[in-house]
């Protein structure tokens, strides 16, 4: 065998990958379905306390960028571990999968919390007093005027943070979630080959390469002439 | 001056912490009347302007516009405000909407119009300020003359009592100031009643029933443009006046 032959033959054995492809694709819809649910809940709700804090309550703004700068500055594994091993002594024992999803859910409501935030204050002040000018109310302001102009300029951060807190689901690993790379290093280890770990990169490639793109066609389209 | 104003505004003060902006400030104006208020920067003349519709809470006084008492806690402020137009130094338009969107946007939000109807008002208001043809234009495709115009039809399309100028040509090249004073001239023949904060000393001479002098919070002197202009009773108003002459 040449060096090339045996490079192959250890990281894309074919054998190996095609024993071990159903379990990837198994890991990569997990992944999926993680992976929506962090975005959908995690920019939820992250947006729900932008507005909150909008309607400027002191103390609930107070407790709004607590919440906010807590999540921003653990590590998410920290608080994927935190959850998994320490909620049990509260008497709630959440599944890993469960465990991942709300701990990304809630770094990824942190992050674009902020970033809603510094969108929605970027909006001159002048659109608010034209806006309530004629008549329109603070919610009506908001909606229709101020959070248009500040999701145009959030998207480009909204989309990378996103992305990057999405990316953390290989993290469930740590508590057993059957992902994408829970899957690949399970399959290595029985199978004493790296190549289902090649699988697994080629499926993060599959599922985020076109998230990437279609993510800076967003920013293109929403870009807009002052 | 006919006996019931349409604007009403009695002694108002408006403190910005320590600071005293408006130090007891009475302004009463008449059905289609245009008032021009000019004063040195810091006078107080964008603050009197802000708190008769609300967009800045007085310290105290009292406000009565078309009837209704602005500072009363029962009055529906977004419902009075649409008798109430405003246009401002910088135009604020709605950059992410269509000059037609901008002008139909309180229509169908606030005065509950259907789209249909809305965008029919909409377009006779853009029609009175000459940019029929700019309807799908987005600000950014407009030259600050026209900005301003179409800030101008999202007010009338409301058809309010009285209107708000805040030195509306004061951020315009020139060239393009001419096109903005001659919409406000067509707005105060069709009877208009208007309060102008305005540097455009011609436009206050031949449109202007009455001129108000402001200084440090204070109404100094007020009468017809003639009669400021020229014979002033007042020293600072002299003072005032000479300098934007010469200059
Ligand atoms: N929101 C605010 N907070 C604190 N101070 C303010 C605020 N708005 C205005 N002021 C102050 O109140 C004073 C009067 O301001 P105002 O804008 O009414 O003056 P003006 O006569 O319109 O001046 P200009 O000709 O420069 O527009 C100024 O000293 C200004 O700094
Ligand atoms: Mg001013």
């Amino acid at each position: 065998m040449t060096t090339w032959e045996r490079f192959l033959d250890t990281f894309f054995n074919g054998k190996v990958m095609l024993k071990y492809l159903p379990d990837i694709l198994s890991g990569m819809v997990v992944t999926i379905e993680l992976a929506l649910l962090i975005v959908f809940s995690g920019l939820a709700a992250g947006l729900a306390l932008a507005l909150i804090r909008s309607l400027a309550i002191r103390p609930l703004n107070w407790l709004i960028i607590f919440i906010v700068d807590l999540f921003r500055s653990l590590p998410p594994l920290v608080i994927i571990v935190l959850m998994y091993f320490g909620l049990p002594y509260a008497e709630v024992s959440p599944s890993g999968f469960v465990s991942t999803w709300l701990s990304l859910a809630l770094v990824l409501m942190a992050f674009s919390e902020e970033i809603f935030w510094a969108g929605i204050t970027s909006v001159h002040k002048g659109q608010w007093e034209a806006s309530r000018s004629t008549g329109l109310s603070f919610g009506q302001t908001l909606m229709n005027v101020v959070l248009p102009q500040a999701l145009r300029l959030t998207i480009p951060p909204l989309t990378n943070r996103t992305i990057a807190i999405t990316k953390g689901t290989a993290l469930g690993t740590v508590v057993a979630v059957t992902e994408i790379l829970g899957e690949a290093s399970s399959a290595v280890s029985n199978s004493y080959n790296p190549s289902p770990l090649m699988m697994g990169a080629a499926a993060y490639l599959v599922l985020f390469l076109p998230v990437v793109v279609l993510a800076r066609r967003l920013e293109k389209r929403f870009a807009w002439k002052r | 001056m006919t006996p019931q104003p349409i604007v009403d505004a009695r002694a108002i003060h408006k403190h910005f912490g320590a600071l005293h902006v408006l130090k007891g400030v009475d302004l009463k104006v008449a059905e289609r009347e245009l008032v021009f208020v000019i004063g040195p920067s810091g006078s107080g003349k964008s603050t009197l302007l802000r708190c008769l519709n609300r967009l800045e809470e007085p310290s105290s006084g009292s406000i009565v516009v078309d009837g209704i008492d602005m500072l009363d806690p029962r009055t529906d402020i977004n419902h009075a405000r649409q008798r109430i137009g405003m246009v401002f130094q910088s135009f604020n338009l709605y950059p992410h909407m269509t000059a037609l969107g901008n002008v139909t946007l309180a229509l169908r939000k606030v005065a509950g119009k259907s789209r249909a109807e809305a965008d029919a008002l909409g377009h006779a208001a853009l029609e009175r300020v000459g940019l029929a043809d700019r309807a799908e234009h987005t600000p950014g495709q407009l030259s600050g003359g026209q900005q301003q115009r179409v800030a101008i039809a999202r007010s009338i399309a409301l058809e309010p009592r009285v209107m708000l100028f805040d030195e509306p040509t004061s951020a315009l090249d020139p060239e393009l100031v001419g096109s903005v004073l001659a919409v406000m001239r067509s707005l105060r023949e069709s009877g208009m009643t208007m309060i102008v904060v305005s540097h455009e000393m011609g436009f206050a001479r031949n449109a202007a029933d009455r001129v108000v002098f402001m200084d440090d919070g204070l109404i100094v002197e007020q009468g017809p443009p003639a009669a400021i202009f020229e014979t002033p009773a007042h020293e600072r108003t002299r003072a005032f006046i000479g300098q934007i002459q010469r200059h």
